[in-house]
């Protein structure tokens, strides 16, 4: 229990020591560390993501149809699709990928760097391993993760998704997938919440993913739990947040 | 990889990202929702609004000409007072146009149509439209059908 309270106590202080390295972060800071972070974070989980996108969409519009063509109104498919790819499952696939493919790298590889003695040797030589590690690789995941929900819903919705099972393979007309969609999403109720909610995800993950590394054990087996705990914690993390984000954002209480 | 190459391929995914948001802004929701550019507005009282809601369209003969942009209670009459923001091409509406709520197909979304009159002058901002007609309100003509089978059985 104490080891509880321990864990969260520390995973906090280590929260406010990175939001610290970030605020005088601007003035002396190495935007070519950050290119490489979005490359390795948000780059490389863009197949996993448009992939994903896809077969969602692909799925949603199969069950979708089947439910409103028992009621004839299978016009409203853009509806159903957009409002539940945009508000929930976007953001909810969007980051338990994330947290599978880019959480789960971080947490090695800042692990390992804890277990080969690497960060203790950038502070043999006075280098800030929070500013020089964590730092951009905290911010691409902020960066990215917005951006890979953004994708993800379009791939979902958009023509390889949800209108070519929709529209292409079931008929329902394009034109009513497209101007019913507009007319139920609404940009600041669904989409800007969608992108609020992607951010808070990607604040937990980013948090989640580098504390776990930068406080593995230095053993090959430690390693590998941060990595575990990483996936594990996150999911939870997205998940329950979720709800309350929805409760505060959609409640309408 | 070589540096330039990684800058490249981040500023293609940043790109990407940001052209799937725009997408998202402007193809998914309708951002373009409000009404655009120049208009006034013009109010119109009715009974009952049975499910009129801000941002509803405002029509006359199946063009979309504004946009309700609030609904109020007046405080005189106890009817609803609904604010018609209506862009300022159509500044010809005739001053005794009536105004009815409408529901696109039979269990779809309410909007207002509004009937031109014949009189001259034009309805100007801050007007009130004369002629109304409230939603149809399913359970009330179940009601008055169903009481005047009632009453037809008695007699």
């Amino acid at each position: 229990m104490t080891s509880f309270f321990a864990h969260f106590g520390r995973s906090f202080i280590f929260l406010l020591q990175l939001l610290a390295a970030l605020v005088p972060a601007t003035a002396k800071f190495r935007l070519r560390l950050l290119t490489q972070q979005i490359w390795s974070v948000g780059n490389q989980s863009l197949v996993i993501i448009v992939v994903s996108g896809i077969f969602v969409g692909m799925v949603l519009a199969l069950q979708g149809y089947r439910t409103l063509v028992t009621f004839g109104a299978e016009e409203s498919l853009g509806v159903v699709v957009g409002l539940s790819i945009v508000r929930e499952l976007g953001p909810v696939l969007t980051g338990l990928l994330f947290a599978g493919r880019a959480g789960s790298a971080l947490a090695a590889e800042i692990g390992l760097m804890r277990a080969t003695e690497q960060i203790d040797g950038l502070e043999l030589m006075a280098v800030d391993p929070v500013r020089r590690l964590l730092v951009p690789r905290f911010l691409a995941v902020l960066i990215s993760l917005p951006l890979l929900t953004a994708i993800f819903s379009c791939m979902a919705i958009g023509a390889a998704g949800a209108h070519l099972i929709g529209v292409d393979l079931l008929g329902v007309d394009s034109g009513a997938y497209w101007s019913q969609m507009k007319a139920a999403v609404d940009f600041e109720g669904d989409v800007l919440n969608g992108i609020i909610k992607s951010a808070v995800f990607a604040f937990g993950v980013g948090w989640i993913a580098l504390y776990q590394g930068y406080y593995a054990a230095p053993t090959s087996e430690g390693v590998g739990r941060a990595t575990t705990r990483t996936v594990v914690i996150s999911s939870l993390f997205i998940l329950g947040s979720n709800f309350v984000l929805t409760a505060l954002l959609f409640g309408g209480v | 990889m070589h540096n330039r190459t990684v800058e490249a391929v981040v500023g293609f995914f940043l790109c990407l990202g940001v052209a799937a948001i725009l997408m998202l802004t402007f193809q998914v929701s309708d951002l373009q929702r409000g009404v655009n550019g120049n208009s006034y507005t013009v109010y119109a009282n009715f009974e009952n609004t049975g499910g009129l809601k801000v941002g509803s369209s405002v029509n006359m003969a199946g063009v979309n000409i504004g946009r309700v942009t609030e609904i109020s209670i007046d405080e005189d009459t106890f009817e609803s007072r609904v604010a018609l923001t209506i862009q300022n091409d159509y500044e010809i509406l005739p001053r005794d146009s009536s105004a009815s709520i409408l529901t696109a197909g039979l269990l779809g979304e309410k909007y207002i149509g509004v009937e031109p009159g014949g009189d001259i002058k034009t309805l100007k901002d801050g007007d009130v439209v004369k002629f109304t007609e409230s939603a149809l309100v399913l359970e009330q003509i179940i009601g008055q059908f169903l009481f005047n089978q009632a009453s037809a059985k008695d007699d």
